[in-house]
């Protein structure tokens, strides 16, 4: 027991040590000020030079949305159509076969939006060469995307009055050059070296100990599991995700995995203090998300510490928690801490079977996905974060009675309006979306679809609404974790969370960029003895409020049908 | 507009060459310089693969150690978990069978030193380990079977409990077993 918390702490501690150096890193990085990545500059220029894309080139908010949104778009068309016909393309060793349209329409939409929701196996949906140009191409590339717009956004309020928040371009290439590449090939060797196949063998056969004969899913995994991580994606190369033990084949592998998801998400959050010169803010949302952190890792800790209630009750010993779903190698302390990080950064890793957790745990996984404010995606963590910092904002503002201001600028009608469209952007999309399910299920169980809805739930009950309830949520929150026991490859899933896949990236990225946009062009205020300051412990605790009422406002009626129910039905 | 699309074409090429051919190439590369070659890493006996030190295989007759259920029953071409949740009926009726299962090959034992990995399936289907526990209470079984005496046996568990600076404390059972059959009487 004392080695697992000691690897939990050490995880945690580690993620700190690198993410802090690595936040002022990207925020030096991005301003454009000398560092020691310089040495790729030849390589970006190339890029450059070969896409006919001048990187100095001023953009406004509207162009830079543009710029953004038209090279996602030319993913999402490009990349249908190779999932489609990939059991024409070259190297499938494996023999598997192309997708239906609607499984292709799902999968590319949730690789393009960073969700790596897979409604696939990766053994058998998939070729080596889809598994290549397609998902782990979108794994760097939406994660720039996310990491750009976030960079835009800190443009925007770097400088007093600005119409420019810099070149989409610059931020896309240098995101992936100096930060996703370089850390991406130390991760896949770390991986590599510790028992993760990286070479391009096909499946292996060879008799048991005890005669059988056995197959074995292999392949360049390691290379896939580190971007995967650390672009925040959380597509696995094989079905079970980081649970496989080829994927992640040892404790260190686990620590590297966890490590490696966060440093990027808590990176930016310092990148944002010191890129607008304004550390303190940054180390105060820092501190509210690392509060918010805890809030859902310790209760989730606990009650996967704490075993299943139902397997006490015959007499088992749980000294090791509860294992259904779970690890040996990993245990479910670090399972615990995983899934907590997973569902707050949106990568949507797992380690272990989310849907086997215990009810508890299943509340504080869903909330994290849900907020979805804690560090975040990359890049995205903080633009979601910044919606609830502009209703705080605006919430201190009436309550003291003054014109909001933020950082300088008059938050007005317009901003405060489209910040809180994407705030009930989400519980719509969720809630909607779960009780259309819930209907269908209900109504038209006999459906001739590929899973008919009657076999959609593995669970019976308020889990098996919780099933449903977590798809949605994770594909809203772009995070791609599942209940996997739902029956999700069919063409009501495929398009229903196609569709929410979609609305629940790119509005929240329009949302504050264009927010920032506008902010940016306004006269500049000085502040005064009247400000309400934003780098305060007081108004760090406002925004945690904030988040903590919106959230439990919108979803608690949906979390008390589903796994609090099961909760107490176990008492 | 039509700028910015052919720009992202052009990206899209030149990225895909760097981020899809070049990156996974070095590491592919560098990888082949690990134990194992980046290929898995086999396990040999006199000569031949028995199987991936990683990767759980099958064991249920009763002269080697058993490693966890499992919902793919170790077929290592897929990989999945039960995905039950922990109020399901059918899924703790599973459970109480295979405690009744444990009991009845290992009659020496008591419900309470039954650990609770040993009745539950992994995540991946293809768990390689079980806790020492779960080994422990193996032990008699198999020293009975192979007419190897308690103590040998139990040396030679606690020879493969791996108990890591960070991490539970484990038992690899294709090692252990591969081990097994080297154990001379």
């Amino acid at each position: 027991m004392n080695s697992e918390i000691s690897g939990v702490v050490a995880s945690f501690l580690i993620t700190l040590l690198i993410a802090v150096p690595l936040g002022k890193y990207l925020a030096k990085m991005f301003a454009g000020e000398r560092v020691w990545t310089d040495f790729m500059k030849p390589l970006e220029n190339g890029l450059f030079k070969i896409s006919g894309i001048r990187p100095n080139e001023p953009m406004d908010w509207k162009q830079f949305l543009k710029a953004m949104l038209t090279i996602n778009l030319l993913w999402l068309v490009y990349g249908f159509f190779v999932l489609i016909y990939q059991d024409k393309l070259p190297l499938n060793p494996d023999g598997n076969t192309g997708m239906t349209p609607d499984l292709a329409f799902n999968t590319i939409i949730s690789f393009v939006v960073n969700c790596d929701l897979q409604h696939y196996s990766g053994e058998s949906g998939v070729t080596y060469l889809t598994q290549h140009i397609i998902m782990m191409f979108l794994m760097f590339t939406s994660a720039a995307t996310g990491i750009a717009a976030a960079v835009g956004l800190f443009k925007a309020f770097r400088d007093k009055t600005v119409d420019n928040i810099g070149n989409f371009w610059e931020f896309f290439v240098k995101a992936i050059t100096r930060l996703l590449l370089p850390l991406s090939i130390v991760v896949a060797v770390i991986l590599a070296f510790n028992g993760t196949p990286s070479s391009y063998a096909s499946k292996d056969q060879f008799i048991s100990l005890q005669g059988d004969t056995v197959n074995v899913s292999r392949g360049p995994a390691a290379e896939m599991i580190a971007i995967k991580h650390l672009g925040t994606n959380g597509g696995g190369w094989f079905g079970v995700n980081s649970a496989h033990p080829l994927e992640n084949p040892t404790y260190v592998t686990n620590m590297t995995e966890i490590i490696s998801q966060m440093i990027i998400p808590m990176a930016m959050i310092i990148a944002f203090g010191y890129f607008i010169r304004r550390r303190k803010l940054g180390w105060v949302i820092f501190g509210v998300m690392t509060i918010g952190m805890f809030m859902l890792m310790i209760p989730t800790i606990s009650s996967e510490l704490g075993g299943n209630p139902n397997i006490a009750k015959m007499g088992v010993t749980q000294a090791t928690g509860a294992m259904e779903g779970k690890e040996v190698r990993i245990g479910p302390m670090a399972t615990g801490y995983w899934s907590t990080l997973t569902t707050i950064v949106s990568t949507g890793s797992v380690n272990s079977m989310h849907d086997s957790a215990m009810p508890l745990t299943g509340v504080w996984q869903l909330l994290g996905m849900m907020i979805n404010g804690f560090f975040g995606g990359c890049g995205v963590g903080i633009l979601n974060y910044f919606i609830y910092l502009i209703i705080a904002v605006f919430i201190s503002g009436l309550m003291v009675g003054r014109t909001p201001e933020f950082l300088g600028h008059k938050v007005e009608a317009r901003e405060v309006k489209i910040a809180a469209l994407v705030t009930l952007i989400s519980p719509l999309l969720i809630m909607a979306g779960t009780a259309i399910a819930a209907f269908v299920f209900s109504t038209y169980g006999n459906a001739d679809w590929a899973v008919k809805p009657s076999n959609w739930l593995n669970n019976p009950g308020f889990h098996g609404f919780s099933e449903m309830l977590y798809e949605f949520t994770s594909a809203n929150a772009n995070n791609g974790s599942g209940f996997e026991g739902l029956g999700d490859n069919n063409v009501f899933w495929n398009v229903s969370t196609g569709f929410v896949l979609i609305l629940g990236r790119f509005l929240p990225i329009i949302g504050p960029v264009a927010i920032a946009g506008m902010l940016a062009k306004k006269k500049y205020i000085p502040e005064s003895a009247g400000t309400l300051r934003t780098d305060t412990v007081t108004f760090g605790m406002m925004t945690l409020a904030v988040i903590l009422v919106l959230n439990a406002l919108s979803y608690f009626p949906a979390l008390a049908l589903g796994p609090l129910a099961e909760y107490f039905s176990m008492r | 507009m039509k700028r910015y699309i052919i720009q992202s074409i052009r990206l899209t090429v030149a990225l895909t060459a760097l981020l899809c051919v070049l990156y996974p190439v070095i590491v592919a590369f560098i990888g082949r310089f690990s134990n194992g070659a980046g290929n898995g890493q086999p396990i040999m006996v006199n000569g031949k693969v028995v199987g991936y030190a990683a990767i759980g295989q099958k064991f249920n007759k009763p002269q080697y150690f058993w490693g966890r259920p499992s919902a793919v029953d170790y077929n290592a071409a897929g990989s999945a978990g039960s995905n039950k949740g922990a109020t399901n009926a059918d899924y703790l009726k599973q459970v109480k069978d295979r405690v009744d299962t444990l009991l009845k090959y290992h009659p020496y034992i008591k419900k309470a030193d039954i650990p609770s990995d040993m009745v539950t399936a992994s995540g991946s289907g293809l768990d390689p380990d079980i806790s020492a526990q779960g080994a422990a209470i193996q032990i008699q079984r198999v020293a009975q079977v192979r007419g190897l005496t308690v103590a040998s046996v139990t040396k030679l568990v606690q020879d493969h409990t791996e108990k890591p600076v960070f991490g539970p404390a484990k038992v690899n059972v294709l090692k252990l077993n591969v081990a097994l059959n080297e154990l001379k009487k």
